[in-house]
């Protein structure tokens, strides 16, 4: 019974990004929404950080958020999907329970 | 008909009074012990700091609600699960923390640790076991 | 499937009241149910009916007072955190002696035992916050 975790902030800023992949089991998920969003663009410091994360979960950005920020699905690390509101609520739906890493 | 008890997590990762959210979630969590549902408290990253021993806030002028958690044990919250990793980043061990306890009426009363100290994993595996994650 | 939603944040200041009112409306569309959405820490600031948005922008208020009009929708702000952060009702405002009430339609005022019953009666609580 897996977990959608979200993430809202960008790793930069705050921690939570990286605490949230730290309490990731396997089957679970890793929702970026938000300026969150920043933590999952290819390259950078991060990029080792999502690409081990990518071995034991999903990693998603909210598509919304992307286009606000700039970024287009080709600027994220490879394996990160995109999912819109709707994919959004599918993942809490699918997911036994939701934690929001603030 | 009784519903099943459902799993309540209360997620603590923000230190106190630089910010509302420990005391605010401190009040849910005692609210929420009317209900009678399995309860947990998760300190972790700077969540752990609201449990430091001998806060002392007259200087700052704002309520020192660090004793409230000691009460939790009366309002038979007796899971407070600290992450070990999170302690050890700050530099702190399960002795800077406040001693809370609970009295266990199966053992005639005895006093019974209510902080559970546990490794991330543990920590990973607990949120896995919630049903209701509540994150302030 | 029913969802709970908690805000933890007031409008404008963080994406959280944003984020969680397009979660709110795709989960309709998809023909989930939400249970109730409840309104804690500044939360409770999105339950003024006295802001004044741009006119260029969106009004966060309306919109959800709208919400909750139309698809009946239960929009609780706390009343612990509402009382320090002075949202109020006809009944606090009398309650406590103020001389005004600021409560948008659609919202009510209520305890934190509203956020328990949603995580006890959802079948998935979000929370939505900074």
């Amino acid at each position: 019974m897996s977990t959608l975790h979200t993430v809202n902030k960008s790793p930069f800023e705050r921690g939570s990004m990286a605490t949230a992949f730290g309490h990731v089991l396997e089957g679970d998920a890793v929702l970026t929404i938000e300026d969150g969003v920043y933590g999952v663009r290819k390259g950078g410091t991060f990029a080792k950080t999502i690409a081990e994360a990518l071995a034991r979960c999903e990693v998603y950005a909210l598509g919304p958020d992307l286009a606000a920020r700039g970024m287009k699905p080709e600027d994220l690390a490879e394996g990160v999907k995109v999912v819109g509101y709707d994919g959004f609520v599918d993942l809490a739906a699918s997911h036994a329970r939701v934690c929001a890493w603030l | 008909m009784a519903e099943a008890k459902k799993k309540f997590l209360y997620v603590n990762r923000k230190a106190p009074y630089g910010t509302i959210y420990a005391l605010e979630s401190l009040e849910v969590v005692l609210i929420g012990a009317a209900f009678e549902q399995e309860v947990a408290l998760a300190f972790l990253d700077d969540g752990v700091f609201d449990l430091i021993e001998g806060q002392d806030t007259a200087g700052i002028g704002m309520k020192n609600f660090s004793k409230t958690y000691r009460a939790l044990g009366d309002f038979e919250v007796r899971k407070l699960y600290v992450e070990r990793e999170s302690l050890e980043e700050r530099g702190l061990s399960q002795a800077d923390l406040m001693p809370i306890v609970y009295e266990d009426e199966n053992e005639d009363y005895a006093e019974k640790p209510s902080i559970h100290l546990v490794d991330r994993a543990e920590m990973a595996r607990l949120i896995g076991e919630s049903d209701v994650v509540l994150s302030f | 499937m029913k969802f709970g939603v908690m805000v933890n944040e007031g409008p404008y200041t963080h994406q959280a009241s944003d984020s969680a009112l397009q979660f709110v409306k795709a989960a309709l569309a998809k023909g989930h149910e939400i249970f109730r959405v409840f309104f804690y820490h500044d939360g409770v600031n999105n339950g003024t009916r006295l802001t004044v948005p741009p006119q260029d922008d969106r009004n966060l208020q309306k919109q959800w007072s709208e919400l909750a009009l139309m698809h009946h929708i239960d929009l609780v702000v706390c009343i612990a955190a509402a009382q320090r952060r002075g949202i109020l009702d006809a009944n606090e405002a009398k309650r406590q002696g103020k001389d005004a009430d600021n409560i948008a339609p659609g919202f009510r005022i209520s305890g934190l035992g509203q956020l328990i019953e949603a995580g006890i009666q959802a079948d998935r609580m979000v929370v939505f916050g900074d």
